[in-house]
């Protein structure tokens, strides 16, 4: 399967030259940068792994800076998900701007649905990720092959 | 009455006085923060001065009634009286006059959207001296604005629940509308979802029919949408529907659903605004987002001379609080002037918003932090209209694509995906500094390359616009600059 979480996974895997188009805009948009990774991708978590603080008070000529931390974290965690989100601490929105995927595993297992059968015809549903059920913590993606990874970096 | 009668007749002198020498007519009056506004436009029967039209529009839709009664003699009648303070001919339409009126805001209970509508708008639109009264636009006082409870999430926290930022969100309303048994019903919500929509939709009429009873109508539709959230990683919803003929019903209806796991219902318009307010405060209570279908409304929005503009709707919608109201298109099958659906879309949306002829918006607004209601654009619309769609109505919104998603000839699913597909593509160009409006097009047709579904709907729509003249329009327009 293909996880569809974020603002562009029904796109072609974005270059790195496109991702740096959008972190380009959050920066003219005087939004603050953050990369974020998890090997835990369940549609509820919302906490993924920070790569680094999140990057204030960039300006858009800054954003090799932003582009450094996002190729490091793709490269430190290129078999697992990496996002980048942009903040914006407006008054009125206080929340998350922009949120794409940036890496993923080069095979990703997907969700099992899982149904519990109770009164009145009534189901409760429990969602499980196939690598996370299986492997602990660190070892849930397989890693890829070569120094880079696929989605990003050409 | 004749001028002698005027003259020789006082205030408290039994019998009637016209509306305007009772204090219901005041130019000099000074608009209090706390008073409630009211911009009305007030079509006279032939004969009746506008002013004197004014001032009892004013009079019975706050303290007076035909005659003079000495019982207004007991109460502080100033301060309860709403006062007409302005009067004026709207330009280039004789006979019509937009008349500004103020109310105290001792007038309201507390957080009751009831109560404000049965003064405003309670009697005074049968009252037999107009030909014909609407309600163009309201200024609610933040003191008022304070006692209502407002969206039960709002933008911000309903796009954390969901954890979908930076894209208008995309649904469907499934098709057809009546007819379809649970199970089918669920395979059309299952094949949205999984193709891309973030939700899809109960028509609003869709309530409890023998063809579909409520229940299994919210079994099967939960079973599709936990489906999708499996196949594709990501929140999906489905608007279950509970407006029922009875509060209890509705209530039934509601907590069935928490217990399935729906993370969102939807109510009508028709429901009435307490049922309304009610539902709001459950959903806060209970967790769900809370999608309000406007249905009924285009029987007194839409005609420019007689009723209530949707913006005023908007505005009671979003005080009494739901998380989605349907908005209208620009572009669809639907009524909606372009410049006149901005100013909705401000209204549900901005924390405060400007006075603004050419939109309609007749008053400052300050919504004191309020959170803001997603708009939504529902009717007639697909995925080569992407570009507009976000031009006219923003991110913030939700762009429903039933028949958009449900006709595509590759299926359900290639029609989700078509319109997914078109709304990054859209976005990640306007995000690239391109221009997406005029762009647009061609935007559409490079993403196509890499998807056949989104190629199939470009030509299968390509030619379907619906041009056809607003009948609700500013009275104001922007005058080009002569070269």
């Amino acid at each position: 399967m293909r996880l569809t979480q974020g603002q562009f996974s029904f796109l072609p895997d974005l270059t790195d030259e496109q991702i740096q188009a959008q972190v380009a805009y959050a920066l003219r948009n005087g939004w603050s940068i953050m990369v974020e990774y998890t090997d835990d991708p369940h549609p509820r978590n919302g906490l993924w792994e920070m790569w680094s603080p999140p990057m204030f008070d960039l300006t858009e000529d800054e954003v090799d800076v932003a582009m450094r931390d996002v190729r490091a974290c793709i490269e430190a965690h290129g078999d697992v998900y990496v996002k980048i989100v942009a903040y914006d601490r407006s008054l009125g929105r206080q929340t998350s701007a922009m949120s794409f995927i940036v890496n993923r595993p080069a095979v990703e297992p997907g969700f099992k649905l899982e149904r519990q059968e109770t009164n009145d015809r009534v189901i409760r549903y429990t969602i499980t990720s196939y690598a996370v059920d299986q492997n602990p913590h660190g070892s849930r993606y397989a890693a890829k092959t070569g120094s880079t990874n696929g989605s990003a970096g050409e | 009455m004749s001028t002698t009668e005027k003259k020789t007749k006082s205030r408290w002198d039994s019998g009637v006085t016209p509306y305007a020498e009772m204090g219901y007519w005041d130019p000099d009056y000074e608009p209090k923060d706390t008073d409630v506004l009211c911009a009305f436009r007030i079509t006279p029967q032939e004969g009746v001065d506008a002013i004197e039209a004014a001032a009892a529009v004013a009079g019975e839709s706050s303290t007076a009634t035909w005659t003079v009664v000495w019982t207004d003699r007991l109460t502080s009648y100033e301060h309860y009286q709403a006062k007409a303070y302005s009067v004026e001919e709207v330009p280039g339409t004789p006979g019509q006059y937009i008349a500004l009126i103020a109310y105290d805001l001792d007038l309201f209970e507390e957080g009751s959207i009831a109560n404000l509508t049965s003064s405003i708008i309670g009697n005074v639109f049968g009252f037999k001296p107009l030909k014909a009264l609407r309600l163009e636009d309201m200024r609610i006082p933040v003191a008022y604005v304070k006692t209502f409870p407002g969206p039960p999430h709002g933008i911000t926290m309903e796009r954390e629940y969901l954890d979908k930022f930076g894209r208008p969100l995309i649904g469907a309303t499934t098709k057809p509308k009546l007819g379809l048994s649970a199970k089918n019903y669920g395979r059309v919500v299952y094949e949205a979802l999984r193709g891309g929509l973030d939700f899809t939709k109960d028509d609003e009429n869709i309530n409890s029919q023998p063809f579909m009873r409520w229940r299994d109508r919210y079994i099967h539709s939960m079973e599709a949408v936990q489906r999708a959230q499996a196949a594709t990683g990501e929140v999906k919803g489905h608007y279950l529907n509970v407006t029922a003929a009875t509060m209890e019903e509705m209530y039934e209806r509601a907590e069935f659903a928490k217990e399935v796991g729906s993370i969102i219902i939807m109510q009508d318009l028709t429901v009435g605004y307490t049922a309304m307010t009610s539902m709001s405060k459950w959903c806060r209570q209970n967790g769900l987002i809370l999608h309000l279908h406007r249905a009924g409304h285009g029987t007194y929005t839409r005609q420019k001379t007689h009723g209530v503009s949707f913006r005023v709707i908007a505005k009671w919608c979003r005080l009494l609080g739901v998380d989605h109201i349907h908005a209208g298109t620009v572009v669809g099958k639907l009524e909606g002037d372009p410049a006149m659906i901005m100013g909705y879309y401000k209204t549900l949306r901005d924390n405060y918003v400007k006075k603004d002829l050419e939109q309609g918006i007749y008053f400052d607004q300050d919504w004191a932090s309020m959170p803001g209601v997603m708009p939504v654009a529902s009717g007639g619309i697909h995925a080569g209209q992407m570009h507009q769609l976000l031009h006219y109505l923003g991110e913030d919104s939700i762009l429903q694509f039933g028949g958009g998603t449900i006709g595509h000839p590759m299926g359900i699913a290639a029609g989700a995906s078509a319109n997914r597909t078109a709304v990054e593509a859209i976005i990640q160009a306007r995000n690239e500094g391109r221009d997406y409006y005029v762009e647009g097009p061609d935007i559409l047709v490079e993403a196509a390359k890499g998807c056949p579904e989104l190629n199939a709907a470009l030509e299968v729509w390509k030619d379907i616009t619906f041009d056809y003249t607003s009948t609700d329009t500013a009275d104001v327009v922007v005058t080009p600059t002569s070269a």
